[in-house]
């Protein structure tokens, strides 16, 4: 059974329609990459993954139930700007993420389970290349460090889908080339679902193992809001990194459990 | 070169800094000589050791009737006064501020409020204080903390908008409540926000101070710059005027630099 499907969404601002029709289904794992034109609603889809919005007609689902209304900590996001807590260090800014849930009163950890949490930040950190700036506040990063910070942060809470809003729409393109394979060697690792949108098409297709196209099918020149996107093209890609990720999830659970770990 | 290029050295910008503090005194002081010659009785501009011996007097020698040192006892009150008003609106408008600019369904009604409650005189309405909280401590402090809330209030709601979308979205992603995401993350990015917010409202907040003194009271800088007006004893409201300046100037140094200091991550909001 797919792990997310998408069964007619539409979603419409007063008259503008944005998204039409969309049908989706997406199995757990999966690498999507957007693409499409500005204002096609790429973003608008990320949203709606993410429950910032709800759609205006029709449903998702994740693992056969409804999504969520609201951002919860099964779906973690990586927005192009603003991902990551200008007051709080970097170590901090990833400790967070294992102190909020656990601490429903005052949203901190103190004494032993505050040191845990830091080290636990500290691992994925140094695994993702800041391990030397754990002391650092987010305005005396790069922008790439930055961008690393805030994929560490979204990654501590063990996210089922991992939500990325043009993430290195800001990187030059060298820093740019570090965290794809930054990405590419995370999603290895972990059992993430991503949605990725993109204005890169090089980096839609070199990244996804699944490229999903959006574009108006239907325009009418006296009523631009008319008429919404839908997916046009849903190509998939890169064959051997899917037949791998097939293949461990072939395995027997106990066997892929050492394989995805190592 | 064009005026807009040229940039004071070092040593020139200290001359500019002084000039204008040594063409008022040196104003002052010349009008005072010449009047004093006129007729060395003139209250209206007294001069330096005039001033000096009030100074002396008020703050170095015990009043005769009460055994205090009158100046300390003053700015005594009077900062009490004034920290205890500017405390409770902070943190009152930082309440409110979070409550109307985080939760949509408390700015909805707090909003509008606030902006009226903002544009009421609060001198207007300092003879009501004086009935209903009396004619002691309370009306005083509270001329500060209704004169100051609501502008603190409705800053730092517009502040708490002004956090980018994405972060409360973010700290959603990160398993935070919306009692969590206040505390963690609004709370502590408003925090020097509200202490440039002070800064900024310290003139007003001794305004009120000044005014409730001048009006109801038994001691304060107010009520004896007032008290002494009747004298026409230049010589000492004058020195109390510099000295309010001082501790209103101190009080704004002391704040800008708690905020460099309590929130390093916090770049430019001073520069």
């Amino acid at each position: 059974m797919s792990f997310i499907t998408v069964k007619n969404v539409w979603q419409q601002y007063a008259d503008q329609v944005v998204l039409e029709g969309l049908n989706l289904s997406v199995n757990e794992g999966e690498f999507c990459t957007l693409v499409g034109a500005s204002g096609c609603g790429k973003s608008t889809f990320l949203r709606l993954l993410l429950g910032q919005e709800r759609a205006s007609r029709g449903e998702i689902l994740l693992d056969g139930q409804a999504l969520a209304g609201e951002p919860d900590s099964s779906r973690g996001v990586v927005f192009q700007r603003y991902s990551v807590f200008p007051h709080l260090t970097v170590l901090d800014n990833v400790a967070l993420g294992l102190e909020l849930p656990r601490s429903p009163l005052l949203g901190r950890l103190f004494g032993s389970t505050k040191k845990e949490a830091r080290d636990h930040a500290s691992v994925l950190l140094h695994k993702v290349g800041l391990g030397h700036s754990l002391d650092k506040y987010p305005a005396q990063l790069s922008g790439g460090m930055q961008q690393r910070l805030a994929i560490a942060q979204a990654l501590i809470m063990k996210p089922r889908v991992l939500l990325l809003d043009e993430p290195f729409g800001a990187l030059d393109p060298g820093i740019r080339k570090d965290m794809h394979s930054l990405l590419l060697e995370l999603w290895r690792e972990t059992q993430l679902t991503v949605f990725m949108v993109t204005h890169d098409l090089s980096e839609g297709f070199s990244l996804g193992t699944r490229l999903l196209v959006f574009d108006k099918v239907r325009v009418d020149p006296h009523a631009p809001g008319a008429y919404g996107a839908r997916i046009t093209y849903d190509i998939p890609l890169n064959s051997d990194r899917r037949a791998n990720r097939a293949a461990v999830d072939a395995l027997p659970a106990q066997l892929a459990g050492t394989l995805r770990i190592a | 070169m064009r005026l807009i290029n040229r940039h004071p050295d070092r040593p020139s910008r200290l001359l500019l800094v002084i000039l204008p503090f040594a063409l008022v005194l040196f104003a002052y002081f010349m009008g005072s000589a010449e009047r004093l010659m006129d007729n060395p009785n003139d209250k209206l501009l007294p001069s330096a050791v005039q001033m000096t011996d009030a100074v002396k007097r008020l703050a170095f020698t015990a009043d005769a009737r009460t055994g205090e040192y009158l100046l300390w006892q003053d700015t005594a009150s009077s900062v009490r006064r004034l920290a205890i008003g500017l405390g409770i609106s902070a943190l009152a408008g930082l309440c409110l501020g979070i409550a109307a600019g985080t939760l949509p369904l408390f700015g909805a009604p707090l909003s509008p409020v606030l902006t009226v409650l903002s544009m009421v005189p609060p001198l207007a309405i300092l003879p009501i204080l004086f009935i209903v909280f009396g004619l002691g401590e309370l009306s005083k402090v509270m001329l500060i903390v209704i004169g100051i809330t609501p502008c603190l209030a409705r800053d730092l709601e517009q502040r708490a908008r002004e956090i980018p979308l994405e972060l409360l979205i973010k700290a959603q992603t990160l398993g935070a409540s919306t009692w969590t995401l206040m505390l963690r993350v609004v709370l502590p990015q408003l925090l020097p926000r509200l202490l440039i917010s002070l800064r900024l409202m310290l003139g007003s907040a001794w305004l009120f101070l000044i005014a409730a003194e001048a009006i109801a009271s038994t001691d304060g800088l107010g009520y004896r710059i007032f008290l002494v007006r009747r004298y026409l004893a230049m010589d000492v409201i004058l020195p109390y005027v510099a000295w309010i300046t001082l501790l209103a100037w101190l009080m704004d140094w002391g704040l800008k630099h708690l905020t460099q200091r309590a929130f390093p991550w916090h770049q430019g909001a001073s520069k």
